[in-house]
């Protein structure tokens, strides 16, 4: 299988004053075209630390990472920006929407940031992504406008927009209660199932069992690394949940 | 991202923040405004003046008796009797620079016509007079070189008086008035002047030949003063050293002896003159020009705010793609933004506040095409400058840290 993601002998310390952290002591991590990755782990454990440095938003201080066959780990900020804006999409716990900009704006923001693509082909993207996401009747809402989880919506609209390599969720469903969660969850899987590669970082065990493989973090090493097995299909699970009378 | 992307998003930053963004360029537009307006009113009092000093005489000089800096216990200059009409044609004569000169006296008294009368200055001169003096017959004729000469009893009239004298609007040429019980004959009417800038009515004159003056109503052999013009502006300086020349030579004055006569040039005066105005203009400018500066302090002040607000915003941008130094842009571009469009309204409201003022005021107002051109360029570079450091900051924020920011 292409690997999307090669990450070799990886390590990362943070200096805190005179203190070292090290929050990642030599991490080996690969995942393929396809996969649809939780990484969990108690805080502390490393696992948004590898999240940052598989976003490039961070990078490691020793060992390799090949993102989509390229070394990644000695780019400069500005490389990593557009590596960022070309090959990864961002889904966050607070969703992160501008204000008072409608939906359709906060979507075509990434291809804002890339110059080779025109107006018409920015809208006609962003307008596809809504509708993937399920809010094509929603896009000239405004954040506060939209429920939580079409606001989440909206942020994996936004992620989609620029056809990414790789979906990085961290903490995407934190904010939610349990049958958004699924709702938003049934999305992503719908996406990996359109061959989306996911990667989700959660805390969550009945989550994380709607991903394909589970890699647990414990003070900055990977202590486990399994294939789901009697995975979790989120649009099953939202119609077995009792329906709520309100 | 590209030029047109970035002032998009600088944009619809703006639109988000409509009210905070209207009062950060009120800032900006008070600042620009009373720039204008305040050098507006520094620049037409300047006009005012010069005009005034041109509708003097044209390419004017002139020469006083005696000399005013050494005032005290030497004479006052209208004591001295030093010129005379010997004075005037030696000029005529040793003067190339000059192109027509006169001799001047002044004596006050009343018009009389009829049953009205009116107090009023008669001045002598000869026919070159009204050149010199930029006066314009609209009826009648001028004084002519036999007139001057022979001591006759014509005079040309101003408006005021004419108007005191006959009635608004008439025309009094051919009839005779008195002054100080001679009376003189009208050949002409001048054409208005109006007032100068210290409100004196220029209109309220008569003009005789200078020997009438001098024989028929003061008995005197000196004259007052001698009024020339200059063949051009450029030429005054040179002229200016020819009369003192020339002078001295007729007052027969060694060359350790001061001048017992002063010369003063029209441009001279309206240097002295628009000096005042110079330093009101600087005085006004300089004020409005701190508002501007306080404006500029009150950007730099929301746009640090905004960074702060931001953060996280800063963090979603970089994580997308944004560089450092598309955020550093976008910010810039938003103090910009700010500062111009603040400047341009500021430009109208100027232009609005300077037509108003001169409406209600009566003041001459003329708004000056390089202060709204240097305005806008002080917007610029106040946006420029006063948003650098807040873009600075936004740019080199860290993304992970701006994404957490709470």
């Amino acid at each position: 299988m292409n690997a999307i993601i090669d990450i070799k002998t990886l390590k990362k310390d943070y200096y805190v004053g005179e203190v070292t952290v090290h929050a990642l002591r030599g991490v080996d991590l690969t995942i393929s075209q396809g996969e649809f990755v939780a990484i969990m782990g108690a805080s502390g454990s490393g696992k948004s630390t590898i999240l940052n440095i598989i976003g490039c938003l961070d990078r490691p201080s020793e060992g390799d990472y090949y993102l989509d066959g390229v070394s990644v780990a000695k780019m400069t900020k500005n490389e990593s920006a557009a590596i960022r804006n070309r090959k990864i999409g961002f889904v966050f716990q607070s969703y992160n929407l501008l204000a008072r900009t409608s939906a359709i704006d906060n979507v075509e923001l990434p291809l804002m940031y890339n110059s080779g693509i025109k107006a018409r082909e920015r809208r006609e993207r962003a307008v596809a992504a809504l509708k993937a996401v399920g809010l094509s009747d929603r896009m000239d809402h405004m954040p506060n406008q939209l429920s939580g989880g079409q606001q989440q919506r909206v942020a994996i609209a936004r992620s989609l927009v620029n056809d990414p390599v790789v979906i990085l969720a961290d903490e995407a469903t934190g904010n939610l209660d349990t049958r958004t969660s699924y709702e938003i969850m049934s999305l992503f899987q719908e996406l990996n199932r359109q061959g989306k590669t996911i990667v989700f970082v959660t805390h969550e065990s009945d989550i994380a069992r709607c991903a394909t493989r589970n890699i647990v973090f414990r003070d900055g090493h990977i202590i486990r690394e399994e294939e789901v097995k009697n995975r979790l299909d989120a649009a099953e699970m939202l119609k077995s949940l009792p329906v709520e009378e309100d | 991202m590209n030029f047109g992307n970035l002032i998009k998003v600088a944009l619809l930053a703006l639109k988000r923040n409509k009210m905070r963004s209207f009062l950060t360029m009120l800032g900006i537009i008070i600042g620009v405004a009373s720039v204008i307006t305040m050098l507006a009113i520094g620049q037409g009092s300047k006009k005012s003046i010069q005009e005034q000093i041109a509708s003097m005489g044209s390419n004017m000089l002139f020469v006083m008796p005696g000399s005013m800096r050494f005032g005290g216990v030497q004479q006052g200059n209208s004591n001295t009797q030093s010129l005379t009409v010997s004075d005037v044609q030696a000029i005529k004569n040793g003067c190339d620079a000059v192109i027509a000169v006169s001799p001047e006296l002044r004596s006050s008294g009343q018009a009389v016509f009829g049953n009205s009368n009116w107090p009023t200055t008669i001045y002598g001169g000869n026919e070159e007079y009204l050149s010199i003096r930029s006066w314009e017959v609209i009826s009648g004729r001028n004084i002519t070189d036999e007139e001057a000469r022979g001591s006759s009893k014509v005079c040309l009239i101003g408006r005021t008086v004419a108007d005191e004298l006959f009635g608004e609007g008439v025309d009094p040429t051919g009839e005779t008035i008195r002054f100080a019980k001679i009376p003189f004959k009208i050949i002409g009417v001048l054409k208005e002047k109006g007032q100068n800038s210290m409100g004196q009515d220029q209109d309220d004159v008569l003009i005789a030949p200078y020997t009438t003056v001098q024989k028929r109503l003061l008995a005197q052999s000196h004259i007052q003063s001698i009024q020339m013009s200059a063949r051009s502006a450029e030429d005054s300086d040179l002229a200016l050293a020819q009369v003192e020349e020339v002078l001295r030579q007729s007052h027969k004055l060694r060359d350790n002896e001061d001048n017992d006569f002063e010369i003063r040039s029209q441009e001279e005066m309206a240097t002295t003159m628009t000096s005042i105005t110079d330093i009101l203009t600087i005085l006004l400018g300089a004020i409005a020009g701190i508002s501007l500066l306080v404006g500029g302090i009150g950007i730099m002040n929301i746009m640090y705010v905004s960074v702060t607000e931001r953060t996280r915003e800063i963090g979603l941008r970089m994580s997308i793609g944004g560089r450092g130094l598309d955020i550093l842009l976008q910010f810039l571009l938003e103090s910009i933004m700010l500062s111009v469009f603040g400047g341009l309204v500021g430009v109208l409201f100027g232009f609005g506040a300077s037509r108003i003022l001169a409406a209600l005021t009566s003041w001459p107002v003329s708004v000056m095409w390089s202060s709204v051109i240097m305005s806008f360029v002080v917007c610029t570079v106040i946006g420029v400058f006063f948003g650098w450091y807040p873009a600075r900051r936004a740019a080199d924020l860290d993304p992970i840290e701006a994404l957490r920011y709470e």
